[in-house]
């Protein structure tokens, strides 16, 4: 009985119906399971971001059931696709109206660092309007490859913790 | 076709050339206007949907504007240059082809050719705010700073 | 066409709405300003601009071959027969022959691609106007069509697998085995998808008598593709224009009657009738042969040999760093891609880059049209509408 919980030496105690755990544990693992993206495809990435979404890649199956369209009801903003200037003062209108705690997947090689669009009209890499926690490579990434990348997010979460934090 | 230009419109055209399989007539700006009439309405051409409007940044100060018509009864298309020098305008065709309107916006943005008569100019591609146009030869690929 | 929404120009009762650029059913990033009265539509403004990655100016500093790929990413949903009017385009400059072989396969491929890409609409279309299972049923499909490009030539959208001469290189017989298995099972899809839409009175309410546009408007506003002819018109570049092999199939024009959201749907899920009877033909008649030119300027040589001789090596050198001149000169091919009427001016100097290129993208023409089509509709029609014109914001804006 003391390998399970935190072995506090209380669970002879409390019986089998009862797990110990830390807050911090729980916390996490409830925001990873259930990680709401905002639909913001902007462009080819959108596409396979669909794909993943449907049937056979599922990534409902990785706790995002749905796609929410209002920021304020996401956690998570998948930046997929080329962020250009004349759209970069809406991603990050967008990225504000999104309550804490959120996460942002930069999906594809334009939001990671421009992709192959050096131009006058693109930024290069949506990390220079707000902090990105993972980055997918790719052009555009497989729907394994954003599932990957959503399983690393899912990791990172693991290691976050609530201390310090107003929740 | 070629000889139907040649012959219904003549002395309008400052030239008539073919290559590649395509027709291509030079006009004065002046003439413009009247050609694009003719070419919508005469039967013989009957050019009623505008393909493509753009500009062309040639060398020395000189803009070109491109037109791609296309005539869906006679299955033909042609394309018709005008060449201007910067800073002069054109009048717009979007009374006679309303597809018009935007690609002469298009032009205006990115290569600074504005059309007289047009019912509102403004740019439409580049963001609000943004000076300069993009497909001028002498603008930097990687925007100006 | 519409006029410009301003605060001080609306009608006091009128309400200004603004619609996207975020938003789950413009298809991408697209800004609507919509002056309404109540809830009927009294102008519809399109505010573009937001995809605008300066594709153009961009090829004018590449290679005619480093531009391929970067076609591939302006019509997303159909990025092979970008491939294909481009390449078309630079053949036509440069006067060379492909051969039989890659010309049909490049016409399987860009039925194909046709097909994936009316999935795409029809699943997104029905998504917006509230059908949710016909996405997921089309995308299984759409699955199976980016398995076959996998297997061609490795990525599942964007391939460049068409080059100027031909195709990259020849499909393995997996492919064709795959091929004709889809389609012999695919008119019964098509059928699944009729039978989910086209008697559903839900479909029928919203999308009947909604965004009308008449057949002499549609041809003012530069419509093309299967908005057009689902006002009456009878044009198909790859009928009445042909390109490339098309001149050699059976095949069918659809066409509507109404030129509402209706018909526009109809005339697609027709069109995918007719793409998977061409596919059948091309197929069916694929010539054996090589798929790329005898053109050595333009060509580069077979990886055996620039593997293994000096010649091959620095010939291959020469094509990738350097480019091949394109004679001086200017040229227009259009295709017809699912939205329209796609096609590429490329004006040559003389050198191994475009002086100018300019891609006459249907999105672009077919949005000025939305105007027309949304006055005086309700603006819950608004969504089926932009669905209707099936818009990609990557040709949009370039």
């Amino acid at each position: 009985m003391e390998e399970r919980g935190l072995g506090m030496g209380i669970e002879e105690y409390l019986g089998d119906t009862i797990l110990t755990t830390s807050l911090d544990k729980v916390v996490n693992w409830a925001r990873k399971s259930s990680i709401w993206p905002a639909t913001f495809g902007l462009a080819c990435c959108a596409i396979e971001m669909m794909a993943t979404a449907a049937s056979r890649y599922d990534i409902a199956r990785f706790g995002s059931e749905v796609f929410r369209a209002s920021p304020r009801q996401a956690d998570l903003l998948i930046v997929a696709g080329t962020v250009t200037q004349k759209m970069a003062p809406i991603v990050k209108l967008i990225y504000d109206q999104m309550p804490n705690p959120k996460w942002v997947i930069a999906m594809g090689a334009c939001a990671a660092s421009g992709g192959m669009f050096k131009s006058y009209a693109v930024v290069q890499g949506v990390d220079a309007l707000f902090p990105v926690d993972v980055y997918i490579p790719g052009c555009p990434p497989r729907p394994e490859a954003l599932l990957w990348g959503i399983i690393k997010l899912q990791e990172k979460i693991e290691r976050e913790t609530i201390r310090g934090t107003t929740l | 076709m070629k000889e139907e230009l040649t012959t219904h419109l003549g002395d309008r055209l400052a030239a008539v050339t073919e290559a590649c399989g395509e027709l291509t007539i030079t006009v004065l700006p002046e003439q413009l206007l009247a050609v694009a009439r003719q070419l919508r309405d005469q039967e013989v051409f009957a050019f009623t949907f505008l393909s493509d409007l753009t500009g062309v940044d040639c060398a020395a100060g000189a803009l070109e504007v491109v037109y791609h018509l296309l005539s869906m009864k006679h299955r033909s298309r042609v394309r018709i240059k005008v060449r201007i020098n910067r800073g002069t305008e054109l009048p717009s065709v979007a009374g006679i082809w309303p597809a018009a309107n935007w690609y002469e916006r298009e032009a205006y943005d990115l290569l600074g050719i504005t059309f007289a008569g047009h019912p509102d100019l403004k740019r439409i591609l580049t963001p609000d705010g943004f000076s300069g146009h993009p497909l001028r030869k002498e603008y930097p690929l990687r925007g100006e700073k | 066409m519409a006029a410009p929404i301003a605060a001080e120009t609306a009608g006091s009762e009128h309400l200004i709405l603004n619609m996207g650029p975020q938003h789950p059913s413009t298809h991408g990033v697209l800004r609507v300003i919509l002056e309404l009265d109540g809830e009927v539509i009294v102008n519809a403004e399109p505010v573009i601009g937001h995809l605008h990655r300066g594709v153009e100016k961009l090829a004018e500093h590449m290679t005619y071959n480093q531009v391929i790929p970067l076609m591939d990413r302006l019509d997303y949903c159909s990025p092979l027969i970008n491939n294909l009017g481009y390449v078309l385009a630079v053949e036509k400059l440069l006067g060379i022959e492909i051969p039989e072989r890659a010309v049909a396969l490049r016409d399987l491929l860009s039925e194909l691609t046709r097909i994936q890409s009316h999935l795409i609409w029809l699943g997104t279309h029905a998504l917006d106007i509230g059908a949710m299972s016909p996405l997921l049923y089309m995308f299984r499909e759409r699955e199976e069509i980016l398995d076959m490009y996998e297997e061609v030539w490795g990525a599942r959208m964007h391939l460049a697998y068409f080059r100027v001469g031909g195709v990259a290189a020849d499909v393995p017989k997996s492919f064709l085995v795959r091929a004709r298995k889809f389609l012999s099972g695919f008119y019964e899809k098509v059928d699944m998808y009729e039978a989910l839409l086209t008697e559903n009175p839900i479909w029928k309410r919203r999308t009947q008598g909604v965004g009308i546009i008449s057949g002499d408007d549609a041809i003012a506003l530069g419509l093309s593709g299967p908005g057009l002819r689902a006002s009456g018109i009878d044009w198909d570049l790859r009928k009445h224009l042909p390109y490339s092999g098309y001149d050699r199939y059976e095949f069918e024009v659809p066409r509507g009657t109404r030129g509402d959201v209706y018909d526009r749907y109809l005339v697609r899920i027709a069109e995918m009738r007719q793409a998977t009877r061409i596919c059948v033909q091309a197929l069916e008649g694929l010539p054996g042969g090589p798929v790329l030119a005898a053109a050595p300027r333009v060509v580069p040589p077979e990886k055996e040999r620039v593997l293994t001789t000096i010649e091959g090596l620095i010939h291959h050198f020469k094509i990738m760093m350097e480019g091949y001149s394109v004679p001086e000169g200017e040229v227009y091919a259009a295709v017809e891609s699912p939205r329209g009427e796609l096609g590429f001016y490329i004006r040559s100097d003389g050198g191994p880059k475009p002086y100018r290129l300019k891609v006459r993208t249907p999105s672009f023409a077919n949005l000025e049209s939305l105007c027309t089509m949304a006055k005086g509709q309700m603006i819950a029609d608004m969504v089926a509408i932009i669905g209707s014109i099936d818009i990609v914001l990557g040709e949009v804006d370039r």
